[in-house]
């Protein structure tokens, strides 16, 4: 392989993707009090496909690095990667401010520029605002190549091939790199974190950064209104037999 | 911030697999064999039908139909075969009449009935019972709450809460967690077992550790005795000295001494963060090591604590079909289930729990959950074993309670017994196909299982008393918290003392005098 993989992985803290959010009182947001968070689904397969490419492609790879865009609680779903075997890692403090995807993907740019990275795997979505602009803005930022929504993932030296998942079957792209990619969930099966490899991250670096420190304002342009919950299914009728079921359908026809 | 409910829906296909996974229901557990249940009067002949009870006539049935609605009177061939098997495939009966009643005032109404015409009946749960206990003998009469499935009252600040006896575990803790409580019990059987059923076996299961048993959680009682009579205790408080306890004599009756109907029990705040540690232990010594000293460092935030060994894990790897959670194969497995208010205070003290243990070498690895999916694997881990026990066809389970030091030298102990018989091995030669033992060391209970391939009489033989003499030597429980039922109904006098089984058959000749309440098991 002629270039060294240097591969980025960025990782979003959000509410456990198995809990069902509630809208706080002030109808602005989810209620995140007293609530479990975790690492996005999605990124967490991100992590897992890096950690792999880096097992099967030993000595091609360079550098796998994490980042997060949060406050400081960030950092956990840092160690997780760091557990993976991440080398090394960055939290960008935003503190507890939103920060919409035009000014994550800014972010990440610079992030990119600033250690030289040339492949950016990423969750395809984070499972919170469910967006999925970040990866495609990114690339676009970047003026990279982009293989978006991956099931597969295969590296053969400076050229990638990557199977999308798309309606109604996939279909297959291939890029020289540098690329950016974004994951889908039958790319693979995250695995658990041993304990050893959990208290070795511990001692892996974490460098926080402020956005200022990489140039980038994150003023929020989005203003929302007002959340809901989509209105309440109606409860179904019970008929006794066939023929009033059959003479409620002529009724609704 | 938008929440789009289509991606969260899609997402959760993958991530909610363990839960699909949980929530098999029992019945295609029962279809990956195909054999049919031997009788249980076949299977064992020394069992006689007390001729003093009736047998069912087409009279009867009408009275049924009078006290019932005739959707509820089911004899029905087809109908009845759920509920005269039980779930391990191991006993049948051949009833000829299920009871489904909706009220309380029907339950007494059946049962005045059946005492008078001297009708013998068994009353059914969820019929998730592991000793044969809720599925009659012979044609007894199937008497299923399941129509009982009401929720009643709950009291969101004592945490006090009245419902009928129906209603599936589960539902009761879906419906609490709503209100920020908890049921004090949590079963492997949660999705199909009734409460009612819970209590009358005093079922213990994985919290007791931290909640306790049912003697103490349950405030009160609504209970039907053979006669009809109903007792109704439901209006308890937690504090209540006005004499004799009553309601204790039905925990754990298995009923034979009446049918409970209404249970009014104490649930305790739902704790707000829970996490799990599965861990890979080297030595049965080391899995005690651990629980002290996580008795001493993860203190009040510890719920649970249950330990697997590597022959429990093999079975269940065949029966789940997923990566098992760690890597290598270890003698012993422990989860440990730590439940708080605080995640950053309970996250900090698991963590240095398990850094301290693992540098002590009690702990060879291990792995925490880092989501809800995560944790929701890992208790399947555990929780799946006693289904996939069944994986050959049936299983011999013994629960017993055995002091903590003694514990696992009853699998030892009991594997060694049938090999030397060759009963046990690799091919369809050997009716054994392999001995499991797991349980919940917090409570010094063990489940010793013997999975089997079929049922032969040289295994329950080769079992059968040398457990309980075992379990008697080493002054343990020949049952923690499954009950006699039928299949230890003989013995129990390896656990009680002569004089104690003087007095419960006196207090079952005393509310039951002609016997009719679930005959054949438990005394």
């Amino acid at each position: 392989m002629s270039t060294k993989l240097r591969i980025l992985v960025p990782v979003k803290r959000v509410i456990d993707a198995s809990l069902k959010p509630r809208i706080n009182k002030a109808q602005t947001g989810v209620e995140t009090k007293g609530v479990k968070f975790s690492i996005n689904p999605f990124d967490d397969i991100a992590v897992e496909e890096a950690a792999k490419i880096k097992a099967a492609h030993k000595g091609a790879v360079e550098k796998l690095h994490a980042v997060s865009i949060g406050g400081t609680k960030a950092q956990d779903v840092l160690r997780i990667a760091l557990a993976k075997g991440f080398d090394t890692s960055t939290l960008v403090d935003v503190g507890e401010q939103d920060v919409e995807p035009l000014q994550v993907s800014k972010i990440l740019q610079k992030v990119v520029e600033k250690d030289n990275f040339n492949l950016v795997i990423l969750g395809k979505q984070a499972i919170d605002d469910d967006s999925n602009q970040t990866g495609q803005m990114l690339a676009g930022l970047l003026n990279w190549p982009q293989a978006t929504n991956a099931s597969e993932v295969v590296i053969e030296g400076d050229s990638v091939t990557v199977t999308k998942e798309i309606d109604g079957g996939a279909e297959t792209v291939k890029a020289k790199l540098p690329l950016i990619i974004t994951t889908d969930l039958r790319l693979n099966e995250p695995k658990f974190v041993t304990l050893p490899k959990m208290m070795k991250a511990k001692k892996k670096p974490i460098e926080t950064l402020k956005p200022e420190d990489l140039g980038v304002s994150v003023e929020q342009r989005l203003k929302v209104l007002k959340l809901e919950e989509p209105p309440v299914r109606k409860a179904g009728i019970k008929v006794k037999d066939v023929d009033e079921l059959v003479a409620k359908i002529k009724e609704l026809i | 911030m938008m929440i789009n409910p289509t991606s969260r829906a899609v997402f959760g296909l993958r991530v909610n697999l363990s839960r699909c996974l949980k929530s098999i229901p029992r019945l295609p557990s029962r279809s990956y064999s195909q054999k049919v249940v031997p009788l249980t009067k076949e299977t064992y002949p020394s069992t006689v039908r007390n001729q003093a009870f009736a047998s069912l006539s087409s009279d009867d049935i009408g009275e049924f139909k009078k006290i019932l609605s005739d959707k509820n009177v089911l004899t029905d061939a087809s109908d009845l075969e759920f509920f005269n098997e039980d779930w391990m495939r191991k006993y049948r009966g051949e009833s000829k009449c299920v009871l489904k009643p909706q009220t309380t005032e029907q339950v007494s109404q059946i049962l005045k009935y059946c005492n008078e015409k001297q009708i013998a009946v068994v009353p059914q749960g969820g019929n998730t019972g592991l000793v044969g206990g809720s599925v009659p003998v012979f044609d007894e009469v199937i008497l299923s709450l399941a129509n009982m499935n009401k929720i009643r009252s709950f009291d969101n600040v004592s945490g006090i809460f009245k419902l009928d006896a129906g209603v599936i575990l589960e539902i009761a803790d879906q419906y609490l967690a709503e209100q920020g409580y908890i049921f004090p019990l949590d079963l492997g059987a949660k999705g199909s077992c009734h409460v009612g059923g819970n209590v009358a076996c005093n079922a213990g299961g994985l919290r007791l550790l931290r909640y306790g048993s049912l003697h103490g959680s349950v405030l009160g009682l609504e209970v039907v005795l053979a006669d009809g009579t109903i007792v109704d205790s439901m209006h308890s408080l937690r504090k209540d000295n006005t004499g004799y306890d009553t309601k204790q004599l039905f925990i754990g009756s298995e009923g034979t001494l009446g049918v409970i109907t209404g249970v009014s029990i104490l649930c305790p705040a739902r704790p707000k963060f829970t996490n799990i540690a599965f861990l890979g232990l080297e030595s049965y010594e080391a899995v005690q090591h651990c629980f002290t000293q996580a008795k001493n460092e993860l203190g009040e935030i510890l719920s649970a604590f249950e330990f697997m060994d590597e022959d429990s894990q093999d079975l269940a790897r065949k029966f789940i079909k997923q990566t098992h959670p760690l890597e290598e194969s270890y003698p012993f497995y422990v989860l440990i289930e730590t439940s708080g208010s605080n995640k950053e205070h309970d996250d900090a003290k698991l963590e240095t729990f398990l850094e301290s243990s693992m540098e002590n070498g009690i702990v060879c690895d291990g792995t925490v959950a880092q989501d809800e999916a995560q944790l929701k694997t890992l208790w399947y881990w555990r929780e799946g074993v006693s289904e996939a026990s069944t994986i050959g066809g049936g299983v011999y389970k013994y629960d017993v309670s055995i002091p903590l030091k003694d514990l696992y030298s009853l699998v030892e102990a009991a594997r060694e017994r049938l090999e030397e018989a060759n009963l046990i091995g690799e091919t369809d030669d050997f009716p054994v196909l392999r001995v499991i033992g797991y349980g919940h060391i917090g409570d010094g209970n063990l489940h010793l299982n013997v999975a089997v391939r079929r049922y032969t009489k040289e295994v329950e033989k080769c079992l059968e008393p040398f457990v309980y003499e075992w379990i008697s030597e080493h002054h343990g429980s020949i049952s923690a918290e499954h009950g006699l039922g039928f299949q230890k109904k003989n013995y129990i006098g390896y656990t009680k003392t002569e004089n104690e089984i003087k007095v419960i058959k006196q207090l079952k000749n005393l509310y039951d005098p002609n016997g009719i309440l679930n005959p054949y098991k438990y005394v």
